[in-house]
């Protein structure tokens, strides 16, 4: 059955779930950096940006990712640019 | 000669390491290398049993520390091969019965008598696992495909890094090739993904080590189990052969039928 409701996209393998779980658990005992802290940083990182230049804050991307044992933060900031 | 001393941890209890110790000195032994292996959980004492050994004790690590005894006279010969002993731990007494200073001396005694002093680490990260690092050249982290255990491994590994302590490297333990295909467990490159170290060696799950570990005979010391043969790989590896992994084989469509067929 679990095999059907696979096959039918509608449910990830447990293997999948295992791995993204674990990522995102490991992230916070490596860094100390909770979904909650996360959030502020956005939110603090936008108001510190728009400031001094336009964004797309739509368009932002913060995440984390790792890269061998070390963990990287990735903040992805579109720009909006100026009208003619 | 100058003894190379690793120690075998987890963090989480229950996933092999009294297993990997006797069978990875057991491999090493049959490579012809003198190999002492030490157990250090003091207070739960495992390694003689499942190496067979525990009728041959007469002192433990701690009659060595407190004087009672000389090291020589604590180390217990191999039933099966010569070059093999063991180092007991004591049953009634605990962790805090031995110091890490006092085990890195007890491992710098044994250095120039034996080519690999093997240390056996207790579950947990307090004074035992303190303990059974305290003379590590290198260390093996054993683990299984669960997210407990790897959970326990990476924050293993972060202490051992903050402490300085390896190279260190990964036996993944207890892999189910059948539920690694169904996707239903974290694969080899998963786990090495998450915990981004070097991999030493993969054990399938094996009713087979239950059996061995019932009579006090590892399984390396079978050649056609290819579990043996994973672990004799491995202590390959330690000694620094190049040796590739070898995959774990999924039963096929008919051996599974087979085995269906047997079990019903």
């Amino acid at each position: 059955m679990e095999f059907l409701r696979r096959l039918l996209g509608r449910e990830p393998s447990s293997r999948d779930v295992a791995k993204e779980r674990l990522q995102l658990v490991l992230i916070y005992d490596r860094t100390g950096l909770s979904p909650g802290v996360l959030e502020t940083l956005r939110e603090e990182i936008v108001a510190v940006l728009s400031r001094h230049i336009d964004i797309d804050r739509d368009g932002i991307d913060l995440s984390v990712t790792q890269e061998g044992r070390q963990t990287k933060l990735i903040a992805n900031i579109p720009l909006r640019s100026r009208r003619p | 000669m100058s003894g190379t001393v690793i120690t075998i941890t987890s963090g989480k209890g229950g996933v092999g390491k009294t297993t990997v110790t006797a069978n990875v000195g057991t491999a090493l032994a049959m490579l012809g290398h003198s190999v002492v292996v030490i157990d250090a959980d003091i207070g739960l004492r495992n390694l003689d049993l499942v190496m067979g050994l525990e009728n041959r004790i007469v002192y433990d690590i701690v009659d060595v520390v407190e004087g009672r005894c000389r090291l020589r006279q604590a180390l217990v010969r191999d039933k099966h091969l010569p070059e093999l002993h063991l180092l007991p731990a004591a049953q009634t007494r605990d962790k805090t019965a031995i110091s890490p200073r006092q085990m890195a001396e007890v491992c710098d005694a044994l250095r120039p008598h034996f080519d690999y002093i093997l240390v056996d680490s207790p579950a947990g990260i307090e004074q035992g696992f303190q303990n059974a690092i305290a003379g590590a050249d290198r260390v093996i982290v054993v683990t299984t495909p669960e997210v407990s255990a790897v959970h326990d491994a990476d924050r293993i590994i972060g202490l051992l890094e903050a402490a300085e302590r390896g190279p260190i490297h990964l036996v993944l333990n207890r892999i189910k090739p059948d539920m690694v295909r169904r996707g239903d467990m974290l694969t080899v490159d998963d786990v090495l993904h998450i915990l981004a170290v070097e991999l030493i060696g993969i054990i399938p799950e094996d009713e087979q080590i239950i059996v061995t570990t019932n009579r006090g005979t590892p399984i390396a010391l079978n050649p056609n189990s290819p579990t043996g043969r994973a672990f004799q790989e491995i202590a390959r590896r330690v000694r620094g052969e190049n040796v590739p992994i070898t995959p774990l084989r999924d039963r096929g469509l008919l051996e599974r039928l087979f085995g269906f067929m047997r079990s019903s």
